[in-house]
């Protein structure tokens, strides 16, 4: 099985969704406005689907994305906050603050910086305490939540004029859109010209094999979790300026569509398996799915089961394609 | 068909394109012990694969005892009474030896359906094995055994299982001596009470000492089949190979220099003590000894493998500091490990990968891979051993046994390092590319690199090795000249 084939099936999952939708709602789905919607409500997952991939490829998981997406929003608001001279009884009480341009930008650096740190801590967990990475991710995803929580007794955090990262355009071009694309293209480039990607293969496929091979192991499952963090901080700004705040209860259970979207786009939870085309596909795969069940007038609670079934139908159809050149029938 | 046990008629099977048996006759009797020849990628174990259920053929007809056979999965294919020692260790690593010998049939208490009964399982575990005098404990957990007790496992395994066809795909090819002769006297037992035996094995002296009739296949195709009283070693590897192997250890014209590399009380606390030996440039030097003697031990502590180490290293005179194999390979060092699957290849990633894995910086890719570069250059590196396969691009876990072997080899030549450590390096490989291994190693001497082979195949030993160090419970018994020396002596250094 050729890796062109592998792809086809996700792909062509997409394009069925995509036409299911044009014959169903034609007129709101193929609109201009909404295809552009989607696509841009989609950047901060997909931003993070990078990261899962690495991590899924090395043969981990990240459980706490959704934590630290909620904690690394709210620490990069204090900064902004701070930076625009606000008193913390000030910011605290969600008082109108004027920030200047440089204090976003620096806030918007600090959240990728506390977000790499975030993934230095789980990276450094599973490494030095040999933990498995289940486990320190799961710990963590609950300390980064009571850490939101904590921050402001429950509230947000309001920093109304953070929109840049939602509504702004460059040549033409929505911003998340955009970082959607050099995350992309950038991890891609990483995972398939570069020994970074090359050993997180080998690590996933055979951590014994790799460490014989002389790499460097808990270097490179340390830079996969902090990467993974570092765009988790990004995805983390995108989601505060969308909501104009940052909120202790953002991202709720977010790494599950993003584990999902890696996944349906052919890694191996197993590890050592999986491509960046792939996960983009996933993630277009989800997004336009909840977009047409959203145009149907499909509550989200029924979404989440048909995301279900997808889930668990989409690695099915993987291991089928793949069974043709298998050896054992298991 | 009287007594005809199993009669195979005319089986295909193909890969993909490639087409691994073609018409595939096969007749194996009651009370016999027949052997299979072909070199590696010939198809044996693909055919011994059908046969014990992994998959089925494309086409022709297995008959069982005189009725139709065609099993579904191994499951049935062990009720029908096939018994499979598989070439790759298949155990599952976190389980005990009991847990994994009575895998798929354990036994229940007689009262509580439902309630393993692990007391009996473990006793009958320990009996067998007393029986046999493996060096094993029943409740040894897999992941804590050598190669070579994980492979005696796995006989046992199938030697429980009370079978009308034993299929043992190369289960000597990770034992030393010692331990196939033990192997040899359960076979004859075996033969004896009626059992038929398929023995697949590149080692010819055993064939010719324990089959009754040899059939070889070479291409996918059974090209010829003789009673045993009809077979010369010679006659064998001609149709195995289709030309005439003379030479089988060739002359080697390398220089002896230098002292290269030097080790000086090396200890591991654990398995190895006080093992002190130097390598000259250009020398072969061989490391003998019986399973469990710590040869790989000396291996894993020189490359940084294991931790805690205390002793002296040093190479052209320097002292090195190692503490993992990344500063091995920095050194210079390459080190083949004995289990291909466990320490040696990626299975499920390309050739090519695994081919350059531990040499990415080495061929100049040090921040920016170039994928074209890569593939030409392994496969150069895959042809320069003679590896066969469709595409360096497929999965490692695609090749024959012998050529994943290949691969690896292939891998540490292209580490150009100075000191090589070959551990079994010709593990399941077939007599011919057996001959093209040891050319490589006299080329490796001749370039005035330091070679240390650690073999359980003592006419190995003899034949590619200028000087042969024994060792025996974790020391060094013996350093012998290999032309000054026998083999009886050098067993004797490594048993009393
Ligand atoms: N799953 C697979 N997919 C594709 N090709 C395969 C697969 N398994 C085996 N082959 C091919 O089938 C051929 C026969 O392989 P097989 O393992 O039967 O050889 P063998 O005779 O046992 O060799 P060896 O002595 O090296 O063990 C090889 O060329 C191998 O590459
Ligand atoms: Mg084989």
């Amino acid at each position: 099985m050729n890796k062109f084939a592998r792809q086809l099936l996700p792909f062509s999952s997409l394009l069925f969704i995509i036409s299911l939708w044009t014959c169903l709602v034609p007129d709101t789905f193929l609109s201009f406005q909404n295809i552009s919607n989607v696509l841009t409500r989609s950047a901060a997952n997909g931003i993070m689907a990078c990261g899962m991939t690495f991590i899924i490829i090395t043969g981990g998981i990240d459980l706490s994305i959704g934590s630290m997406l909620a904690m690394t929003g709210m620490l990069a608001s204090i900064v902004m906050l701070m930076l625009g001279g606000g008193t913390w009884t000030a910011i605290c009480g969600g008082e109108f603050i004027a920030m200047p341009l440089w204090a976003m930008v620096i806030g918007t650096v600090a959240g990728m910086v506390f977000g790499g740190l975030c993934g230095l801590f789980n990276g450094i967990c599973i490494t030095r305490l040999k933990l498995a990475p289940f486990i320190v991710t799961l710990g963590s995803m609950s300390i980064f939540r009571g850490v939101s929580y904590v921050l402001n007794d429950g509230k947000p955090f309001a920093i109304s004029a953070y929109t840049y990262l939602d509504t702004g355009k460059l040549l033409g071009i929505p911003v998340p859109l955009l970082l959607f694309a050099i995350a992309l293209a950038g991890s891609g480039f990483l995972l398939k010209y570069t020994k970074f990607g090359r050993y997180a293969y080998a690590i996933g496929s055979n951590i014994t094999t790799a460490f014989h091979a002389g790499i460097n192991v808990n270097k490179i499952l340390v830079g996969a979790y902090t990467f993974m963090g570092l765009l988790t901080g990004l995805a983390a700004m995108i989601y505060s300026s969308r909501a104009s705040s940052a909120q202790p209860s953002a991202g709720l259970s977010l790494e599950m569509d993003v584990i999902a979207a890696v996944i349906i786009g052919g890694c191996s939870p197993a590890g050592g398996k999986g491509t960046m085309t792939g996960t983009l596909i996933g993630t277009l795969l989800i997004s336009f799915l909840r977009n047409g069940l959203t145009l149907l007038n499909v509550s989200t609670n029924l979404q989440l089961i048909v995301i279900g079934f997808i889930i668990i139908f989409a690695v099915t159809a993987d291991r089928l394609a793949v069974q043709g050149g298998k050896k054992e029938n298991i | 068909m009287s007594n005809d046990r199993l009669d195979i008629q005319g089986l295909g099977k193909a890969f993909g394109t490639v087409q691994v048996l073609r018409d595939v006759n096969f007749r194996l009797r009651a009370g016999t012990v027949h052997a299979i020849c072909g070199e590696n990628g010939a198809g044996k174990s693909t055919l011994m694969k059908i046969l014990a259920g992994n998959f089925p053929a494309d086409s022709g007809q297995m008959f069982l005892e005189g009725r139709p056979y065609a099993p579904a999965n191994p499951a049935e294919a062990i009720r029908a009474g096939i018994a499979m020692i598989y070439q790759e260790l298949d155990l599952a690593e976190h389980l005990t030896v009991a847990e994994n010998i009575f895998l798929g049939q354990e036994r229940t208490a007689s009262r509580w359906k439902f309630r393993l009964d692990n007391n009996a399982m473990t006793q009958e575990t320990q009996e067998l094995i007393s029986r046999f005098g493996f060096p094993l404990t029943a409740d040894a957990v897999i992941g804590d055994l050598s190669v070579a007790q994980a492979q005696m496992v796995e006989i046992l395994k199938a030697l429980h299982q009370n079978a009308k066809i034993l299929v043992m795909d190369e289960p000597t090819s990770a034992l030393s001596q010692t331990e196939a002769a033990q192997l040899f006297t359960i076979i004859h037992r075996f033969r004896e009470e009626g059992l038929a035996i398929i023995y697949i094995s590149h080692r010819m002296e055993e064939i010719m000492d324990l089959a009754d009739e040899v059939s070889v296949l070479r291409d996918g195709e059974m090209v010829w089949h003789a009673p045993i009283g009809d077979c010369t070693v010679e006659t064998i590897i001609r149709h195995m190979v289709g030309r005439e192997l003379v030479d089988f250890y060739p002359k080697r014209n390398a220089k002896i220099g230098d002292v290269l590399f030097a080790v000086e009380n090396l200890c591991d606390h654990e398995k190895i003590a006080d093992v002190s030996f130097q390598v000259r440039r250009g020398e072969v030097v061989g490391l003998g000894g019986l399973v469990g003697a710590g040869r790989t031990e000396v291996a894993n502590a020189i490359f940084g493998v294991s931790k805690h180490i205390s002793g002296r290293i040093t190479m052209q005179g320097k002292d090195l500091k190692i503490h993992s194999p990344a500063d091995a390979i920095r050194a210079r060092i390459a080190y083949l490990t004995e289990d291909r699957k466990r320490t040696g290849l990626c299975t499920a990633l390309p050739c090519s990968w695994n081919i350059t894995l531990p040499n990415l910086d080495h061929i100049g890719m040090a921040r920016i891979l170039s994928l074209k570069k890569e593939l030409e250059q392994s496969r150069k590196e895959g042809e320069r051993v003679h590896v066969r396969w469709a595409s360096p691009e497929d999965a490692a876990d695609t090749l024959s046994g012998g050529n994943q072997q290949k691969l690896l080899l292939a891998r540490w030549l292209m580490a150009e390092s100075d000191f090589l450590i070959f551990d079994e390096p010709t593990r399941g490989i077939d007599v011919g590319a057996k001959k093209d291994i040891y050319l490589l190693l006299n080329e490796l001497a001749e370039a005035g690199k330091g070679l240390l082979v650690i073999s359980s195949e003592l006419p190995e030993l003899f034949g590619v090795c200028d000087r042969i160090l024994v060792m025996r419970e974790g020391r060094l018994t013996a350093n012998l000249q290999t032309k000054d020396t026998t083999p009886e002596d050098v067993m004797r250094h490594a048993t009393i």
